[in-house]
């Protein structure tokens, strides 16, 4: 299944989620500068990659939102393709509308690059299908802006819609302020839009997707994301709305 | 005012002045006697120091690069090679610690990349005051934040380093940044400027008046008015250095590409001057073709200028497009502004018309070395301290738990969760260890990195303390499974018109020396930075040992946890009645003296090869250096970060807070499968090292008793629990409360 990195102007993530889907799954994998646009048909996922697009200058992800490549990205998104979004990716995703609610900057002012816990919130999704509902993983951050905001409307319809895919959790899976690193409403590490093809997430999955980084966690990730692919999963048994 | 005059203001001596005049044979202008100033500074030209760097071994068969280029580089096999470097930025940390250490971090990756390498790491090294300081708390906390937002941005994994707290450098902090790479043998360039009629081309920012006189000011003492001097501190765009170093690294897989340069300390008038001195030619540019950020600037403040995110890059001619469509499609200018000369000169001009002519060789390496002669620090000659006046204390859980808690000791998990330290996915040991472990993707091996140094012994007795910080930085890298392949050196002293730091400079010099010979790691890199001190104090002598080891099989690398309960615990090497220079007698009875531990090369080489084969048998479960706190604390490490505790006895004469917390060398504590027991003991007696079981780990609990001959009896005994949270959080409450 063919996937494109997008490359922005400082990002850096990109080598490595390019890595995970090109040589731990073995898949098609291909880069896209951002001044590039691309046809939707070319590509079954499409990766937004950690980093600093921009130098994250203004605010997280509001310059990169305006690349010629995110043009086609929107377009991807209407056609039902595969958007994920990690870390700046989730940042250009809110910025682009294309998920609601914004991003502050963490709640103690810093830099967090440290594991957390996170308790799945649904497994209905192209993207999570390989976990359980309910389950808790571990998986790596890495930010300064991730303090995920939302009015309490679009929260509630979120939660309605069986659309929050991550909660920052303890180890046994109580949703705590403790295991909140940057104060995100409700310890929300990550979401999906309505349609549940576009996911941003904090957390980065690529980052413990090998054996010989010590945690497998994110591997399940882009597993699922393949099994949804080639037709071996169904989705979308959850929505309510 | 005179020429002359003017030029001692600039900092030069009347020797000097004199020799340019004769070089040029004609007084220099303005222009040009600010390019000898900053040129000739001791942060430029290395004047003070030149001829004792010379004592360090340098070669080896795995050298591919030593001294005197950008950056060292060391083969490890797989048509690859590790570039590796270290360097100062500890003045303008001091005046502004912010962008002094976001910049050092930007000027060290330049380093790296300027050799065609990608970097792959980042270690700091940090010193600074005790943490019930006020300005203290406000200079860690802007380094630290200057070195995050500069690293992360770049996307290169900050590893490791080392943080200390000592009233020794509360005027003038130390903030060393090393940055380590990766590169294909046949991608290495050089920073040279051949082949008379190559263009010289700038890339990057664009230039203004930042960090004007950044070298001098970095070549004197801290002072009152340090603090007007805040304008000499560059300021850093990482997000423009991401941009520059992709596009860098693009281009030079192009093979019409003939060297290229970094802009750091004296900006152009350095890199122009090293790369046309390294190829033995001239170069020859006109400053009204640089980009610059401000109107009006004078050529002397073009050709000073430390802007930061800018290279030098020499191509053959013709190429000069070719350039330009790389740089364009990462939104970078690049500008042809002169060219390769055969004459030798560096030739300034402004629209035509010449503003500065001197030979490129004088400005880079013709600064007059200054001998000098060092003098016996009188501290040195203070008897050692008399040990039987120093009682043991009744509660030894006690002095555990209070060496735990101390900055020096504790985890410095603050400091390093707030740098990216997971990012490229090659950090298989993350800081927190004895040494980071990244693999190498597309081979089976990989690295290990380390920076160590302790000032307070190098103080005490600058030569054994040089050698300790060889033998603890390859200790650190022997415990993780890596061979140790190349040093590179930071060495941080004050300054070396005072005898008795010279002296200092000299041993620790000599002590690295004989340790690295000892020990067969070559100096690849290094830096050196004096005039650290203010008017009150000098810091102690610090000559951070930064290396880089090689594993074979990365899989096969070990951490310092405690894996299993039922593992037994054995010390490798032996214990030594040695408290001198300890955290132990500093934090407990307030005193900084004695004598350091001392280093026994061979045993310390015997001791590494018996560690070595033992981890690449697969035979142990856990092994970590004994440093700091001594082999209490080492334990207790393990302990705290496998999870889980011990139980053990001591038999010993040696008096019992030695023993446990005395800091003496070459010492490893290693866990192990009970049936791996014969086969450890084998090894270590085919390698000459003494193994002693120490006891066993346990689920929970640390204790620890320790007899003596005579029937005397001490204990430690506490949760690990307790022992963990203490450890963990101690930095971080000291730092917020």
């Amino acid at each position: 299944m063919r996937c494109a990195v997008i490359v922005f102007p400082g990002s850096n993530c990109d080598v490595d989620c390019f890595h995970v889907w090109k040589d731990v799954l073995g898949q098609p994998t291909e880069y896209v500068f951002h001044k590039e646009r691309f046809s939707a048909e070319d590509f079954d996922l499409i990766i937004l990659p950690g980093g600093f697009s921009y130098g994250d200058y203004l605010r997280a992800g509001a310059i990169a939102r305006f690349s010629p490549a995110m043009d086609s990205v929107y377009k991807a998104a209407e056609k039902g393709k595969l958007i994920l979004g990690i870390c700046n990716g989730f940042q250009i995703l809110l910025e682009a509308g294309l998920l609601p609610g914004a991003m502050m900057k963490n709640r103690d002012l810093k830099f967090h690059c440290h594991d957390v816990y996170l308790k799945v919130g649904t497994a209905d999704s192209p993207f999570t299908n390989m976990y359980l509902p309910g389950e808790v993983v571990k998986m790596p951050i890495a930010h300064g802006e991730g303090n995920y905001y939302a009015d309490a409307d679009t929260i509630e319809r979120l939660k309605r819609e069986d659309r929050i895919v991550f909660y920052y959790s303890d180890e046994k899976g109580n949703i705590t302020d403790e295991a909140n690193p940057n104060g995100s409403a409700e310890n929300i590490a990550g979401i999906l839009n309505e349609e549940r093809n576009v996911l941003g997430m904090m957390p980065h999955p690529e980052r413990c997707a090998e054996e010989i980084l010590g945690n497998t966690d994110g591997k399940r990730l882009f597993m699922s994301i393949l099994e949804y692919l080639e037709g071996r999963v169904k989705i979308g048994k959850s929505r309510r709305s | 005012m005179g020429k002359a005059e003017e030029a001692k203001k600039l900092g030069l001596t009347d020797e000097e002045y004199n020799l340019i005049v004769q070089t040029l044979g004609r007084e220099p202008n303005d222009v040009e006697l600010g390019m000898y100033s900053v040129m000739w500074s001791e942060h430029c030209s290395y004047k003070n120091s030149k001829p004792l760097l010379k004592r360090f071994p340098t070669i080896a068969p795995h050298v591919l690069q030593g001294p005197g280029e950008n950056a060292g580089i060391v083969d490890i096999g797989d048509n690859l090679a590790v570039v590796l470097k270290i360097e100062s930025h500890n003045h303008p940390s001091a005046v502004e610690p912010y962008q002094g250490a976001a910049t050092g971090v930007g000027g060290i990756i330049r380093d790296i990349f300027a050799m065609g390498a990608r970097p792959i790491a980042l270690l700091d090294s940090l010193r600074f005051g005790e943490l019930d300081d006020p300005r203290v708390k406000y200079l860690l906390s802007g380094v630290v934040s200057g070195i995050a937002d500069y690293g992360n941005c770049m996307g290169i994994p900050t590893v490791g380093g080392e943080t200390y707290f000592n009233d020794a450098y509360k005027d003038n902090p130390l903030v060393n940044a090393m940055c380590v790479g990766i590169i294909r043998h046949d991608d290495i360039i050089k920073g040279k400027a051949q082949g008379v009629g190559n263009s010289v081309m700038l890339v990057g920012a664009a230039t203004g008046r930042d960090g004007i006189h950044g070298a001098s000011f970095a070549s004197e003492e801290l002072s009152e008015e340090s603090e007007s001097k805040r304008p000499s501190v560059q300021v850093g765009d990482p997000f423009m250095e991401k941009l520059l170093l992709e596009a860098c690294l693009e281009l030079l897989k192009e093979k019409w590409v003939v060297g290229i340069q970094d802009l750091g300390a004296a900006g152009l008038t350095s890199a122009c001057s090293e790369t046309a001195a390294r190829a033995g030619t001239g170069i020859e540019l006109d400053v009204a073709l640089v980009p610059r950020r401000e109107k009006g600037m004078t050529p002397y403040e073009v050709m000073l200028s430390e802007s930061q995110e800018r290279m030098l890059i020499i191509v053959e001619k013709g190429h000069e497009e070719d350039v330009k469509r790389i740089f364009e499609k990462w939104d970078l200018y690049a500008v042809k502004i002169g060219e390769v000369t055969g004459d030798g000169m560096l030739r300034v001009l402004e629209n035509g018309k010449i503003v500065a002519e001197v030979p490129a060789k004088s400005l880079a390496e013709g600064a007059p070395v200054i001998k000098r002669e060092g003098k016996r620090p009188v501290y040195m000659d203070v008897q050692d301290l008399d040990y039987s006046k120093i009682e043991i204390p009744e509660n030894l859980s006690e002095v555990l738990l209070r060496l735990l808690a101390s900055p020096n000791i504790a985890s410095k998990a603050w400091v390093y969760q707030q740098y990216d330290h997971t990012v490229r996915t090659d950090t298989v040991v993350p800081p927190g260890s004895d040494a980071a472990v990244l693999r190498i993707k597309g081979t089976k091996k990989g690295i290990a990195l380390t920076t160590d140094c302790n000032g307070l012994y190098c103080y005490l007795d600058p030569y054994e303390g040089g050698k300790q910080a060889v033998a603890e930085a390859a200790r650190n890298l022997v415990v993780t499974g890596a061979k140790p392949l190349a040093i590179t050196d930071c060495l941080n002293f004050g300054s070396p018109e005072n005898p008795e730091v010279y002296y200092q400079f000299e041993k620790c010099i000599d002590g690295i020396s004989e340790a690295a010979k000892a020990l067969e790691i070559p100096v690849v890199s290094g830096n050196v930075s004096f005039y650290n001190e203010s008017s009150s104090r000098v810091i102690f002598p610090t000559p951070v040992i930064g290396m880089v080891g090689l594993l074979e099989d990365v899989k096969k690398r070990c951490t310092m946890a405690f894996k299993n309960p039922g593992d037994i615990v054995v010390l490798l090497g032996e214990n030594s009645d040695e408290m001198g220079a300890s955290e132990y007698l500093r934090v407990i009875f307030g005193i900084q003296g004695g004598k350091p531990p001392r280093v026994d090369l061979e045993r310390e080489k015997r001791l590494h090869l018996c560690c070595l084969k033992a981890i690449k048998k697969g035979i142990l479960s856990s092994a970590h250096d004994v440093s700091e706190g001594g082999l209490a604390v080492a334990i207790a490490e393990s302990c705290i970060t496998g999870n889980l505790g011990f139980e053990g006895e001591i038999t010993s004469d040696i008096r019992a807070d030695a023993l446990l917390f005395g800091e003496g060398q070459s010492r490893i504590v290693v866990s192990l499968k009970e049936e791996n027991l014969p086969a450890l003991i084998e090894l270590a007696d085919e390698t000459g090292v003494k193994a002693m079981v120490l006891g066993r780990v346990v689920p929970e609990y640390f204790r620890i008793n320790v007899k003596d001959s005579k029937g005397g009896f001490k204990k430690i005994e506490l949760s690990v629990e307790e022992m963990a949270d203490i450890w963990s959080k101690s930095l971080e409450r000291k730092v917020e409360e």
